[in-house]
């Protein structure tokens, strides 16, 4: 057998290569400069990274070409496909980067260090910590690795088949395990948090790839569009193809933190440094849910009878267990994260709403387009909401326990009033972009039949709402009750640098201006077309 | 067969785009809302010119609408509607409405009306509210209602036509409370307000069902699309723009309020409760005569809440010795003509109007008048505390009975052309309403005469203190305008004029089949009146009108006190069984709603706190409950296949 060589699209994967290069010169940087410039150079790099990635990312979004049903091309011998949902997504990804970027080069909070643990080698609480927090330490490698992780999440949603679609799981995954266990402040929680979220991310990493294993067993290839063709022609051997949809759904339904497999998300959103909350509840959710529309819809879009049900099912766990178990919870981030495990469920509701295109109206929403409009609307929310959680602070750093968050709309009405908004727009208040990415997946789920989980949605919303305002309550109509010593211990707003304020004011004003003038994104998310095979 | 051949002659509306002159139709809704905004937003520091200005404004919008009147005269029959497009108002789905004015010549002379009449009552206000520490704040008020008023008249569409609706009402309830240190006046201004919400009900249905039927709100849609609707859908439209109009124009269910909106300021009375805002349910009725003529069944039932109307107002301007209650009855009583004109069909629509004009004149002649008579009695309104007031008040008298002479419907004065023609119609149509009719012209010349011989002739029964006097110039200048009007009005009808006027937008008159010559029919009314007139001569001018009113009256008259029970109807009807739906519905909402919410908040804290346990913080557990769920998702996606 010749060897042929391999043909790399480089223009329209440019900006994936843009993203590891910036990662592998982080390495670099990290083995030669000088430890002063690193800090420097290492968030230049980054910056650039995202900002040249952002502009590659548009400027092969502007030239697709007509493919089919969609527009766009598959590329590096059928193991990427870079079509209108992937440019879509990577621009999504970038800019929650960007945002990730100036979180993580924030300093101003913690007094001149990063909110990175000075030496991450050393035991919490011995000699050595101390001494890497007198002499100022910090750990640069953070920007290298979400670099990699941002790569692996562009990589994810486009991936042509499921060997790469691994690949980029394990990429983007591992940083993240790393980054989680980087706090500053409460290392133990972290360390914790990391090695969990790796531990189970290893676990449905396995069932994954027995997916793999099982679905190349039935269609005799990785690439998507061969078993599309396998389950459209519908060959004997239903079940090898039934158990490997089940053991991929595990997989990217980990990643998503759908129920019964979220058990992670509190611990590692609680234990993670907030800055890396931020970017990974954000980030990986577009990432995975790019991949889970491409595998569902374009793998095994023909079987959709099959797997609904399934999708019905774990839709409607993980609406309700995700606001029910919001609403009992004492401490903001883990609060935050249930309600992103809802947004999961919401999320799942808008892929329900699949059709075939005949039965769709004429610029009638898409479930794609739904998703895809919900994602933006519920990643500025939250990366904004965690931005203002990490401004909030007490002498011991980040105060997320409820109790202290008590009155702060008298305080910091300012703060308190921006955070209220970006609840507003999670429980799908009109006027917040919330509302419209709820009414936009509401609608097409229930334009396909799936009424009993718009009726679970809806249910859902109405608890979600219970939460939020119960939050928006606390902050603005509650008096903190007086402490031991007879001053109520309350937390109180540091300021941040504008890296901060920046991310949190365009969090806050994209959520806003999407509330109000949705068209322009809806119809951007319209123009995407359909997943290229 | 007659009904057939008019529905084929039912004129669409179809107006030419707006330029030259009618290019200015937004100003004439503009300067009043304007002056509405600087006297409502200036405060304080518009207190010494505020009335000025608020009077110039209407007088403004005359104007204009003289100069556009003119105009249109000018241009041939086909080109009498001009529609402007201001600008794209609501665009949602496939809701698309726009803020567009039509023209036309039904809208032309309620213009007039509006801003003629509107202009004169502002300058008497002047004068009538001299002493009113708020004089501004009433000005802007009524600059208000008249921006909303023309609004009501100049919409192209049911929406727009709504919002003026809605405004006028607004206003309404504004002024009828405007001296909201008296609680009758408070209570009062409540009172319309609600009332006219049952009859709001009735027009937002009726815009739900002609976008339901036409998707469109636009007259031009409407009347072009009618004629393929059925006709049960038809009648229900016309049923809820009736319930509509009832409201409005206080006819008969919904009439109550009418009279207990007298306790606003008197020029209030005059503009809104007697010359435009209460006759906006005739207009409407005009206005969608594209759909009544395809409802026989809705004409019908127009026609006897017409009929209702005209009695029962009648018969309370006779009891009432409250010189303002006494004109309101009559105000309901006549807009009962107007209805029956308009609910006639074709063969009514040009003398409805006609007589709504006329009426507006010579009535607001005569509120004017009872506040000129008020002005001079100390705000007296017990017409038992006046008598022989000619020789105090001269002019006052002078223009009153002009207005009087114009109302009983002597000739040549305004009313006499337009109520004997709505007569005529009538008995055309049918003997027992034409009857019906004929009937309420006598009760009318009865109860006006009564009002005339107490306030003006007969004794003085002047309380002490009171020393009767004429009102100033700026009073009675309008009052003199007015009595020209009100004897001149008629001359309207010369050539039938109004007739071909609003032929495009009502189509041909029909003539009906009359029982009787045309002057037979005029000679009949004319003898009722005078029957009428002198009943009331015996009972009045020959014997003494006692000071306090005689409680040892029969029923008849104890009900006509009573508004014929009007309010106990409603009380019975629609308060009561509402307060007991109320009272159940709070019962429920504590029991069933808050039960609901308050038992399923604590269910969903239970549930919570229950499945939180769930989270051990044990990573064992968790991977196990991955396991469980990997077992679950299996068995399911091979339970589907089964």
């Amino acid at each position: 057998m010749d060897y042929v060589s391999p043909v790399i699209e480089y223009a329209e994967l440019s900006p994936l290569f843009v993203v590891f290069g910036a990662a592998v010169i982080g390495v670099l940087i990290e083995a030669f400069a000088p430890r002063p410039l690193r800090h420097v150079l290492q968030t230049s790099v980054a910056a650039v990274g995202v900002v040249g990635a952002g502009v590659a990312t548009v400027l092969v979004g502007l030239d697709l070409a007509e493919s089919g049903a969609g527009r766009g091309l598959v590329g590096a011998e059928g193991s990427v496909v870079v079509d209108g949902p992937t440019v879509y997504l990577w621009g999504l990804v970038l800019v929650f980067s960007a945002a990730g970027v100036a979180l993580f080069s924030e300093r101003k909070l913690e007094a001149g260090v990063p909110v990175f643990a000075g030496a991450a080698a050393t035991l919490p609480g011995s000699e050595g910590e101390r001494e890497a927090s007198t002499r100022g330490l910090a750990h640069t490698e953070v920007y290298p690795l979400l670099m990699f992780a941002v790569g692996g999440m562009m990589l994810f949603p486009a991936s042509g088949d499921l060997l790469t679609m691994f690949i980029a799981l394990e990429v983007l995954s591992l940083p993240l395990y790393l980054l989680c266990g980087l706090a500053r402040r409460r290392r133990l929680l972290s360390q914790e948090a990391a090695l969990k979220y790796f531990l189970l991310g290893a676990f449905s990493s396995g069932f994954f790839l027995y997916g793999v294993a099982l679905v190349y067993g039935y269609a005799g290839s990785m690439d998507l569009d061969v078993i599309h063709d396998a389950v459209s022609n519908g060959s004997d051997d239903r079940a090898l193809l039934l158990l490997g949809i089940a053991m991929l759904a595990v997989g990217l339904l980990f990643k998503v933190g759908a129920v019964p497999f979220q058990a992670w998300t509190p611990d590692v959103y609680q234990g993670a440094p907030t800055a890396v909350t931020a970017f990974m509840s954000a980030a990986t959710k577009v990432a995975a849910f790019g991949a889970l529309l491409r595998l569902f819809y374009v793998a095994f879009g023909a079987d959709r009878w099959n797997w609904q049900p399934m999708m019905w099912a774990i839709a409607i766990l993980t609406m309700l267990v995700g606001s029910v178990l919001a609403c009992v919870q004492s401490d903001i981030k883990r609060m935050l994260a249930y309600s992103s495990v809802a947004h999961t469920g919401f999320l799942l509701t808008g892929m329900l709403g699949v059709q075939s295109p005949s039965a769709l109206a004429d610029g009638e929403v898409t479930s794609l387009q739904a998703v895809l409009f919900y994602l933006t609307t519920y990643g500025f929310a939250t990366v904004g909401a965690f931005a203002v959680v990490s401004t909030v602070r007490d002498a011991n750093g980040e105060a997320s326990a409820f109790a202290r968050w008590v009155g702060l709309g008298k305080r910091s009405p300012l703060t308190a009033l921006v955070f209220s908004f970006f609840l507003f727009s999670m429980a799908g208040i009109p006027l917040t972009s919330g509302f419209v990415g709820k009414w936009a997946v509401f609608t097409v789920a229930g334009a396909s039949g799936a009424w009993p989980v718009v009726a679970v949605a809806i249910a859902s919303s109405i608890i979600a709402v219970y939460f939020y305002v119960r939050y928006i309550r606390l902050m603005f109509f509650t008096d903190p009750e007086p402490g031991r010593d007879g001053v109520p211990e309350v937390a109180s707003v540091t300021v941040p640098s504008p890296l901060t304020s920046v991310t949190i004011a365009v969090c806050a004003i994209a959520t806003l201006v999407l509330g109000i003038v949705p068209g322009p994104v809806l119809d951007l998310a319209m123009q995407v077309g359909d997943f290229v095979r | 067969m007659f009904l057939m051949e008019a529905a084929t002659e039912i004129p669409v509306v179809d107006p030419g785009s707006a330029d030259g002159i009618f290019s200015l139709v937004w100003l004439v809704i503009a300067l009043p809302l304007a002056g509405a905004a600087v006297l409502l937003l200036g405060g304080r520091f518009t207190d010494r010119w505020g009335h000025l200005l608020g009077t110039a404004m209407p007088i403004g919008s005359f104007v204009i609408s003289v100069l556009m009147f003119l105009q249109l005269m000018d241009r041939g029959e086909e080109e009498r509607q001009v529609v402007q497009e201001l600008y794209d108002w609501i665009n949602v789905g496939s809701l698309d409405v726009g803020m567009d004015f039509l023209y036309d010549p039904l809208s032309a002379l309620f213009l007039l009306l509006i801003t003629g009449v509107g202009s004169l009552i502002h300058i008497y206000s002047i004068g009538y509210m001299s002493h009113d520490p708020r004089r501004r704040r009433f000005f802007g008020y009524l600059n208000l209602f008249v921006a909303a008023m023309l609004m009501l008249v100049l919409s192209e569409n049911y929406l727009g036509l709504f919002l003026g609706w809605e405004g006028v009402g607004l206003a309404s309830y504004l002024l009828i409370g405007f001296w909201q240190h008296k609680p009758s006046a408070a209570a009062a201004a409540k009172k319309a307000f609600v009332i006219n919400r049952v009859g709001d009900m009735g027009m937002a249905a009726a815009i739900f069902l002609a976008f339901t039927l036409f998707h469109s709100t636009s007259f031009r849609e409407i009347s072009a699309q009618a004629g393929g609707a059925s006709e049960g859908y038809m009648t229900a439209f016309g049923l809820l723009l009736l319930v509509g109009a009832c409201g409005k124009s206080a006819q008969f269910p919904l009439q109550a309020w009418l009279l207990d909106a007298m306790e606003g300021p008197t020029p209030v009375s005059a503009l809104i409760h007697a010359a435009t805002m209460v006759t906006a349910g005739v207009y409407l009725i005009v206005r969608s005569n594209f759909v009544f003529e395809r409802a026989p069944d809705a004409q019908t039932v127009v026609i006897v809440v017409a009929v209702i109307s005209i009695l029962w107002g009648a018969v309370i301007g006779c009891a009432k010795d409250d010189i303002k209650k006494a004109l309101a009855g009559s105000t309901m009583s006549q807009i009962g003509y107007m209805m029956l004109g308009a609910g006639l069909g074709t063969a009514g629509y040009a003398f409805a109007i006609f007589h709504l004009l006329t009426h507006g004149f010579f009535k607001a002649n005569m509120f004017l008048g009872a506040g000129s008579v008020m002005h001079g009695m100390d705000d007296d309104v017990d017409m038992r505390h006046y008598g022989l007031l000619r020789k105090a008040m001269p002019i006052t008298f002078g223009t009153f009975l002009v207005g009087y002479l114009a109302i009983i419907g002597i000739p040549p004065f305004a009313g006499f052309w337009s109520k004997d023609k709505i007569i005529e119609v009538a008995l055309g149509h049918s003997l027992l309403v034409g009857a019906c009719a004929l009937v309420g012209a006598g009760v009318t010349a009865f109860y006006m005469t009564r009002l005339l011989l107490m306030t003006f002739f007969s004794q003085k029964r002047w309380q002490k203190d009171v020393h009767p006097h004429e009102s100033p110039a700026v009073m009675t200048f309008p009052l003199i305008a007015l009595a020209v009007l009100s004897a001149a009005g008629g001359i309207l009808l010369l050539g039938n004029w109004i007739l071909h006027w609003l032929e495009p937008v009502v189509g041909p008159e029909a003539h009906p089949e009359l029982p009787l010559p045309i002057w037979a029919i005029t000679a009949t009314t004319l003898v009722i009146v005078v029957i009428g007139v002198a009943v009331a001569v015996v009972l009045y001018q020959r014997r003494e009108v006692p000071a306090v009113a005689p409680t040892d009256v029969s029923f008849a008259t104890r009900a006509a006190r009573n508004e014929l029970y009007g309010n106990e109807i409603n009380e019975g009807l629609v308060v009561g069984p509402g307060r007991r739906l109320v009272a159940g519905l709070f019962v429920f909402d504590r029991s069933g709603a808050d039960g609901t919410f308050m038992g399923g908040g604590a269910a969903v804290k239970g549930i919570g706190t229950v499945l939180r346990r769930v989270q051990t913080g044990y990573v064992r557990s968790y991977a196990l409950s991955i396991l469980g769920g990997v077992v679950v998702v299996a068995l399911a996606m091979l339970a589907v296949n089964l």
